[in-house]
């Protein structure tokens, strides 16, 4: 293939070869290049310089509560779908510093601790992810206050999406109209063939990039092969969640015997929110230093699972593992759609793999919405 | 790919000092302290609307949800009537004139004053819940003439309990109002009715054609106020109800305060009664 320009607004096609020049590319655009790397038997966000850095040779294997790599001898490059990070975490930090409050004699000064930025290109990220992220925009920025420590994260964030050739078990992206493949909010989306990526800008940014790396046109084939790879993903996925009646049913529900059935299950651990893309809720918390002078108050992600989070004085809105459950679960699935007109609910499946007894959210909502 | 630009706003979560200038102790507990803002042109822009809160820093100890009490068209005073039963409100309770608190604020829906003026208004609290309704109980009194009757039912365990004794006397005075007390646990000094907040609706006129009614206190004491309310033909739209839920931001960020579809920091603490009929009383909501 003779490398050449192609027009920018095409997709284009480059070689599995000359992968490392589009890592090289990135990292000459000053971004800090991260991808999904192997760590601890699953994959996390990670410094990304070599083509050798990304976890080739292994795919992912996920069932309820279950998650495992096994080897591959595909030769793929992003055959790995995900593990337990969303990108939630470049942009709505797990603890992100507000302030830092200092004291003198009798008053103080509080001056907010705004994140340096640093220009970071997400290279890998599936298209339930871009989801999860224009949830997360809705929450953090479309309100009457706007928040300045996300937008400063998020505007550094270069994404390079990746279109899914494989669905696991767990995953339900399709009945979401979610995935698997990307359709917006991506700078670069890559399609991943035998022996080389369709590349297609999704922004400004992408499509400046383009021209400077080794691309071929697209043949009709390939372009052909992509949509069909996507369609075959998309079909063989297993599981999915209905929104037809959504919210409204699931508010009806709110005494049905099925919230205990799961609560029984359930271990209020937060595993859920953890990995969930869309989750947002945190918590403030102070910190002063050990002589009284400076204190910093940070925010640090919180679930709705703890005992804490439905604390007034005096009660607990919501003491029992059953109360939590049905709040996690109506407020991701209903009352969100009331909330930021969309759902907070992106069919990942992290919460289906992640949970340690295997609670699988696209059961528990047919099961609620039948009646009892 | 970067989400579309949004106007720069100043830092939600950016403090402000301010100077606690009086503090009157209401009860063993229960403290009102006035602040004022430090920074003179703070101190100059700050506006609030009745029912407001401000979230109240104690350095070093963290930040708390407070309502401001006092009266809007007097913004550079701000009171706050604090019960120290926490973390924060047990370090604030230990300050005093002279020393410095954080603000930061006004934030949340408060009690809609303006659009009930010229309207009768009937205001019924419950326990110690009652500040944030003594802060509309005065807006309404400065401006007397602008509001047809008053009826203010108040309804406490033990006698004890009374806060702002003085105040329910001073406004038993004014013309065209009634206020009536009951406690469940009466002692042999009380002279009032005996029994729940809910009885005193028996005792009272209510014209639900031009009855405007808020209510604060205990979430069974404002579920049972209002189904009578309602039952004897106030609209559901007149009635407004103050919840409390943990609070720690105060912007719709942190997702403590919810009530069902609602961020009671940014959608209430008032709300419509009619909004919220469905979700008072469900268990876990």
């Amino acid at each position: 293939m003779t490398p050449i320009t192609s027009p920018s607004a095409s997709p284009g096609l480059l070689a599995k070869s000359s992968f490392q020049r589009f890592i090289d590319a990135l990292m000459a655009g000053g971004y800090r290049v991260m991808g999904q790397r192997l760590c601890d038997g699953a994959v996390k966000w990670d410094d990304v310089r070599l083509v050798s850095d990304l976890p080739i040779g292994w795919r992912d294997a996920q069932e309820p509560g279950r998650y495992r790599l096994e080897p591959t001898d595909s030769g793929r490059f992003f055959e790995v779908v995900n593990g337990p990070e969303s990108v939630k975490r470049f942009a709505f930090a797990p603890r992100e510093p507000l302030l830092v409050i200092e004291r003198s004699s009798k008053s103080f000064q509080a001056t907010p601790t705004l994140p340096k930025g640093e220009k970071t290109a997400l290279l890998g990220v599936r298209a339930c992810d871009l989801a999860g992220l224009a949830v997360q925009d809705r929450v953090f920025l479309r309100d009457a206050y706007p928040d300045p420590y996300y937008r400063t994260r998020r505007a550094d964030l270069f994404l390079v999406a990746v279109n899914c050739a494989r669905a696991l078990p767990t995953c339900f992206c399709a009945s979401l109209n979610t995935g698997p493949k990307a359709q917006a909010g991506f700078d670069l989306a890559l399609t991943e063939l035998d022996d080389a990526f369709l590349i297609e800008a999704g922004s400004q940014a992408g499509r400046e990039l383009m021209p400077r790396l080794p691309l071929a046109p697209a043949p009709e084939q390939f372009l052909a092969e992509a949509e069909a790879q996507a369609e075959a993903c998309a079909n063989s996925q297993t599981r999915r969640v209905e929104t037809a009646q959504l919210p409204q049913a699931l508010y009806d529900a709110h005494e049905h015997p099925r919230w205990d059935q799961v609560a029984a299950r359930c271990l209020a651990c937060g595993n859920c929110t953890m990995v969930c893309p869309t989750c947002f809720c945190h918590a403030v918390e102070d910190v002063p230093d050990l002589n009284g002078q400076r204190a910093e108050q940070a925010r640090v992600w919180d679930s709705c699972f703890t005992q804490e989070h439905g604390y007034i004085h005096g009660k607990n809105i919501r003491p029992a593992v059953k109360d939590r459950y049905r709040m996690w679960l109506t407020h991701k699935l209903a009352s969100w759609i009331d909330q930021f007109g969309t759902s907070g609910c992106v069919g990942c499946g992290r919460c289906i793999t992640w949970c340690p007894v295997g609670i699988d959210l696209t059961e528990e909502l047919p099961a609620l919405l039948k009646k009892a | 790919m970067k989400p579309e630009p949004v106007l720069p706003s100043p830092n939600p979560y950016g403090l402000h000092a301010a100077t606690i200038v009086e503090k009157v102790r209401e009860s063993d507990d229960i403290d009102t302290l006035r602040l004022q803002l430090v920074d003179p042109a703070v101190r100059k822009s700050f506006r609030f609307q009745a029912g407001q809160f401000n979230m109240l820093y104690a350095f070093g100890v963290g930040e708390v949800a407070i309502s401001i009490v006092s009266d809007p068209d007097e913004p550079q005073k701000l009171d706050h009537t604090i019960r120290a039963v926490g973390r924060v409100t047990k370090a604030i309770q230990r300050l005093g004139v002279g020393d410095r608190l954080g603000v930061r604020g006004p934030f949340g829906r408060g009690w809609p004053l303006e659009e009930a003026r010229g309207q009768d208004v009937v205001l019924v609290t419950g326990g110690l819940g009652c500040a944030p309704v003594v802060g509309a109980i005065e807006y309404i009194f400065r401006r007397r003439q602008s509001y047809g009757a008053v009826k203010i039912l108040h309804g406490v365990k033990s006698p004890q309990d009374l806060l702002f004794r003085e105040r329910f006397e001073a406004w038993r005075r004014h013309p065209d109002t009634e206020v009536l007390l009951t406690s469940d646990r009466p002692d042999k000094a009380w002279h009032d009715h005996v029994g729940v907040v809910t009885e005193l609706f028996e005792q009272v006129a209510i014209d639900p054609a031009r009855t405007v009614a808020l209510m604060c206190g205990p979430e069974i004491m404002m579920r049972i106020g209002a189904a009578v309310l309602v039952q004897r033909g106030l609209p559901a739209t007149a009635l407004h109800v103050s919840i409390e839920r943990h609070m720690e931001c105060g912007i719709g960020l942190c997702g403590h305060c919810q009530m069902g579809p609602y961020f009671l920091c940014k959608d209430g603490p008032v709300m419509r009664y009619d909004r919220v009929a469905a979700l008072l009383g469900r268990a876990g909501v």
